[in-house]
């Protein structure tokens, strides 16, 4: 289905619901477009469901961007999706990084250590960047361990912070208010303005968490504070 | 060359240019100037490029003391600006040289103005773009608002020009009576005909809550049929969120990049200098138009806006 977003964008959407399938429909679509972005379109944002695509109109009217797209997605039904990365992010889970460790694990009945278990143990994929710069949407959580956010926002949760909302899991990129229910902290930046590449993370990669005592949280952050410190990356740049 | 020194600390004023496309694949804002045909028409009066960085100006202005003699020129709002305490007219390059003050009075209509100086602001361009994103400390002047004290540098002017005003038919529509125009969707159908419609003939109030990021609204309920959250999706300048409350939010520069509200509409680009001209508390009404006739009124000033820079050799 495709719709306008204002006189300079285009929505085409590919379902209703998050799952494997509508994303691997984005990500082909996106595949597709990287390669023949028609004259006139600018950038575009893929979600869940969804990838918006903005576009200059004196250069491309609604019509004709339009009909490039359905030209695409034709074109993306024979699309061979590239394969994404998978970065393995430390996670201090700690009880000080961890203010809702215990309160999820009232409302689950689960242990704080089991939460942690099933957090680390899932392989999620990045869905879409945003809310900040860097932010990831990951799905993929253990349904067991999805709490609904906080029903008020905190004004304030540090940049690293590891949160769950409902069954998604994210990480702040930014200190910024949020309302997701945070169970630890990564020292990696997955937004630095001072990096030749602010955002290393895509709409299709991986990411595997991996749990680290305090004390290898702060040796990390000590060494990304120097620059000496590379995070761990699996496979080919997907885009 | 140098620039100017901030004199006096305004209510909010920043190194703005017109944005920072290309990266909200990753969540990176595009930002720029609020009104960004403001500053694009105030940059070519003083014979800069129409991308060149100025300074956003909101409701109480700076005072500004220059340490070079350059052009500047003043669009947008009208917030009474001066040199040396000499009224200068908006939408018109004038001379300032080295030792003068350039200062701002009480807002006689909307509530942001933009200052274009000859050569143009010199910040690092960040991912291509000089405009500041205060929230990620990136790009204009360290990342944040101007505050007493900041030296601020200029570029070489790249062209000199004589004392220019602007054509009236190429300064944008700020009538603030007219109703601003809104394409439907693209989650029209999570409200009801009466929603929509409700949308369409009520009004609207600005409340306090009215920053770069965008405007909460009051008015009349128009809460979304099924439950309010979508997935979060794409949005973008001047689109208009509903959440569960009923109440809209438009969205503006700061905007995120994706939002996870029911959209009921975007406003037209055309009517997006007016929009950024609204204060707190200031009426607001809305009405539908056709994609097909909005993108015939952007391309028309764009290329009018292209004509001028042919004519100026820009």
């Amino acid at each position: 289905m495709i719709k306008p977003l204002g006189d300079a964008g285009v929505r085409v959407s590919f379902g209703t619901e998050i799952s494997e399938e509508v994303h691997r429909q984005v990500r082909a679509f996106t595949s597709v477009l990287e390669r023949e972005p028609a004259d006139g379109i600018i950038e575009w944002v893929p979600s869940y469901t969804a990838v918006t695509v903005f576009y200059e109109p004196w250069n491309l009217s609604y019509k004709e961007a339009a009909e490039h797209i359905e030209k695409l997605l034709q074109l993306a039904e024979e699309e061979t999706i590239p394969e994404g990365r998978t970065w393995h992010l430390p996670v201090c889970y700690s009880s000080e990084f961890a203010p809702d460790l215990e309160g999820i694990s009232e409302s689950t009945g689960i242990s704080p250590d089991e939460i942690v278990n099933r957090h680390v143990e899932s392989l999620y994929t990045v869905y879409m960047l945003g809310f900040t710069p860097g932010f990831p949407y990951l799905g993929g959580m253990d349904p067991g361990i999805a709490v609904p956010r906080l029903t008020s926002p905190r004004s304030s949760v540090p940049a690293g912070s590891v949160g769950i909302a409902g069954e998604q899991t994210g990480v702040y990129s930014l200190t910024t208010p949020g309302g997701w229910r945070i169970i630890g902290k990564t020292p990696v930046k997955l937004y630095d303005p001072e990096r030749e590449e602010p955002v290393f993370l895509r709409a299709g990669d991986k990411i595997r968490f991996r749990a680290v005592t305090k004390k290898e949280y702060e040796q990390i952050e000590e060494e990304i504070n120097k620059g000496a410190y590379e995070v761990t990356v699996e496979g080919g740049r997907s885009s | 060359m140098s620039g100017f020194k901030v004199e006096k600390q305004g209510l909010l004023t920043t190194v703005q240019d017109k944005g920072r496309p290309g990266y909200q694949q990753y969540g990176i804002i595009v930002g720029g100037a609020m009104d960004p045909w403001a500053l694009r028409l105030a940059n070519v009066l003083v014979g800069n490029p129409d991308g060149a960085a100025g300074l956003e100006i909101t409701m109480m202005g700076p005072e500004l003391v220059m340490t070079a003699d350059t052009k500047i020129a003043v669009g947008g709002g009208d917030l009474s600006a001066s040199i040396d305490g000499k009224d200068i007219p908006l939408w018109t390059a004038v001379p300032v040289s080295a030792g003068q003050t350039i200062s701002f009075g009480k807002p006689r209509s909307g509530v942001r103005a933009y200052i274009a100086f000859g050569g143009g602001i010199d910040v690092p361009e960040v991912l291509g773009s000089r405009s500041t994103y205060i929230k990620a400390e990136l790009g204009g002047y360290e990342g944040r608002e101007l505050n007493k004290g900041d030296h601020v540098s200029l570029l070489p002017k790249t062209s000199d020009v004589p004392r220019r005003r602007l054509h009236p038919s190429l300064i944008p529509d700020y009538d603030k009576t007219r109703p601003v125009r809104v394409i439907s969707g693209p989650d029209e159908d999570l409200f009801n005909e009466d929603t929509m419609s409700r949308f369409y003939e009520s009004e609207f109030y600005l409340t306090n809550e009215v920053d770069r990021m965008g405007y909460r609204l009051e008015g009349p309920g128009l809460a979304p049929e099924k439950e309010a959250g979508i997935l979060s999706d794409a949005t973008t300048m001047g689109t208009i969120q509903v959440p569960a409350g009923g109440q809209p939010m438009l969205l503006l520069a700061d905007r995120q990049t994706a939002g996870g509200y029911a959209r009921i509409g975007t406003v037209i680009q055309e009517d997006m200098p007016r929009v950024a001209q609204y204060g707190p508390h200031e009426k607001i009404q809305f009405s539908a138009v056709k994609v097909e006739e909005a993108q015939q009124l952007i391309i028309k000033r764009e290329q009018a806006f292209r004509c001028l820079m042919k004519l100026l050799h820009l």
